[in-house]
């Protein structure tokens, strides 16, 4: 079994490299961290926080929007590509059970993505300790970021075999995990916004507001993320909420995320009739 | 021989539509099989049910004694499906490798399967790069892997070359002795004709025929055409002699007037130049058997 995740792993990693998903990803990831470290850089006087811990904030509010988006680009593809190739039924005809391709295809896509991931905030981290003596202050906000990051990318590469199995057509399946990435990470928070405006501190602010944004695996990794950080003051938007929610409480999401996510595509890619 | 393969009475309908009706074949170790059809017959549905990839609506199926699709079955059966596709990226080489893994074979093999389907110049190129017949090459190599007991093959030797066809077919023979049962659909008759052992005749989902091509030929009892050449000048002698004697000097008769035509036409000798005997050709038997049943 283990063997058999392992062959998957690895082809998929040859495919990866081959495709440039994994230059894609490093350099997405170390562009945008290095942008931010740069412009991070300006306010850290007048806030008092060390200079990497104001990066980590702002790193964040970046990862919320680009890990889902480059996991989601990465994954969609899984199933329906391989259907519309024709390698499916070979493929299937192999022992082996339908999860163990999907573990194999999950191990190389985010062993790519933790690797882009840590390229760019190494960079990031790099840039910021090499102009603030004090910035090692913020290496365990910097850490928490790095693992929170890659669970919140094993949950949307999982979503996005879920929908590449679901849509079997990878035009289909782009669709969809674009649509997935606009709900979650974009509208999901505006619809949020309305509601509270609209509710003006009712029942919906006070009961609902916490319990939906913690249903939000990209609003947790926020809340997680803001909450154990020194820079909460740093970030604007969702930093008071954060403080309001115990640690835990968005843990909790984090973590249990990608193995639902990772279920839900079992399932979907179960119904596939090759 | 054990059987490796054992299909009876089995069912399969697509949204009202029969696909397959009460379908009954086996396949016995180290037997080479073909199954025909036209496009539409019922092949490729028979062989995914086999391999456990689609499950039947009624039947039964018994793959090297385990049932269609088990861990155990598919440890067993290799498979080939018609037009053989692997993701442009990969290497051949990679490719093997990856199958070799999920046999739980070492990928140190690869490069030896390769090179056993005359790949081996092409291993570290991308599969991309590849023309039909080294796609469909790749695709041979990897039913190699491990000691298969049944190969199901979907029409292997398209986009082959004859050579490249001749040394697949004498890789089978290979297998064959070695004890494998091969289920292969063709299309391509004369071949099939020539290396197989038995050949299964589906039509509109039914199994029309099974056999020899010997078996079949009795069954279908179809005509004799014999070609006569006559001297400079008996045609019309020859005409006069011979009832049923046509202007292009062929004459037809059934297996059992075979002989006594043959009699008569010696009797003519004196204005007889030539005589071909031919019998009736495999894509005749296959239209008869296929076109009895409802086309």
């Amino acid at each position: 079994m283990i063997d058999r995740i392992l062959a998957t792993a690895i082809t998929e990693a040859h495919i990866a490299r081959r495709n440039r998903w994994v230059a894609i990803a490093v350099l997405l990831m170390v562009v945008f961290s290095l942008v931010l470290a740069a412009a991070g850089s300006a306010a850290t006087g007048a806030l008092g926080a060390d200079r990497l811990s104001v990066v980590v904030a702002s790193l964040t509010s970046l990862s919320v929007y680009l890990v889902p988006l480059v996991a989601l680009l990465m994954s969609f593809d899984a199933v329906a590509g391989e259907v519309e190739r024709g390698t499916l039924p070979l493929l299937l005809t192999y022992p082996g059970a339908r999860w163990e391709i999907l573990l194999g295809k999950l191990l190389a896509h985010l062993g790519i993505l933790a690797l882009a991931i840590v390229a760019g905030y190494g960079a990031a981290a790099v840039a910021a300790i090499a102009t603030d003596p004090r910035a090692a202050a913020g290496l365990p906000a910097l850490w928490r970021l790095t693992w929170t990051s890659v669970l919140l990318g094993a949950t949307f590469l999982c979503a996005g075999y879920a929908l590449s199995s679901l849509a079997r057509r990878p035009s289909g399946a782009a669709g969809l995990a674009i649509g997935l990435w606009l709900g979650l990470v974009v509208l999901y928070d505006l619809g949020l916004l309305a509601a509270i405006v609209a509710d003006d501190g009712g029942v919906f602010t006070t009961r609902f507001f916490p319990l939906a944004l913690l249903a939000n695996p990209a609003d947790a990794f926020r809340l997680f993320n803001l909450a154990a950080s020194e820079a909460t003051a740093a970030a604007a938007g969702v930093g008071g909420a954060a403080a309001s929610i115990p640690l835990w409480q968005s843990l909790s999401p984090l973590l249990a995320w990608p193995v639902a996510a990772l279920a839900l595509a079992a399932l979907a890619f179960r119904r596939v009739v090759p | 021989m054990t059987t490796t393969l054992t299909i009876s009475a089995l069912t399969k309908t697509y949204d009202g539509v029969r696909a397959l009706s009460d379908v009954s074949l086996h396949v016995a170790a180290g037997e080479r099989v073909a199954l025909l059809g036209h496009n539409g017959a019922g092949k490729s549905t028979l062989m995914k049910i086999i391999l456990g990839l689609i499950a039947a609506d009624t039947g039964d199926i018994s793959v090297c004694g385990a049932a269609p699709g088990s861990m155990a079955a598919r440890g067993a059966v290799a498979y080939l499906p018609e037009n053989a596709a692997f993701h442009p990226a990969l290497t051949g080489m990679e490719q093997i490798s990856h199958y070799l893994r999920l046999r739980g074979e070492p990928a140190s093999k690869a490069m030896g399967l390769l090179d056993r389907v005359g790949l081996g110049h092409a291993a570290k190129r991308r599969i991309g790069t590849y023309s039909k017949g080294m796609r469909q090459r790749v695709g041979l190599a990897q039913t190699l892997i491990g000691a298969p007991r049944l190969l199901v093959l979907d029409e292997p030797t398209s986009g082959l070359d004859p050579v490249s066809r001749r040394d697949f077919y004498t890789l089978l023979d290979g297998l064959a002795s070695d004890g494998a049962a091969i289920l292969l659909s063709s299309h391509a008759l004369t071949e099939v004709e020539a290396r197989t052992d038995r050949l299964l005749i589906l039509s509109g989902g039914k199994m029309v025929a099974q056999g020899t091509l010997g078996d079949l030929r009795r069954e279908a009892a179809l005509p004799v055409v014999m070609q006569l050449t006559a001297r400079n000048g008996f045609a019309p002698d020859l005409m006069a002699a011979l009832p049923g004697l046509g202007q292009d000097l062929r004459i037809s008769c059934c297996q059992a007037d075979k002989l006594p035509t043959l009699a008569r036409i010696a009797a003519l000798e004196a204005k007889i130049a030539d005589l071909d005997v031919m019998p009736p050709s495999l894509e005749d038997i296959y239209s008869h058997f296929s076109r009895r049943d409802g086309q």
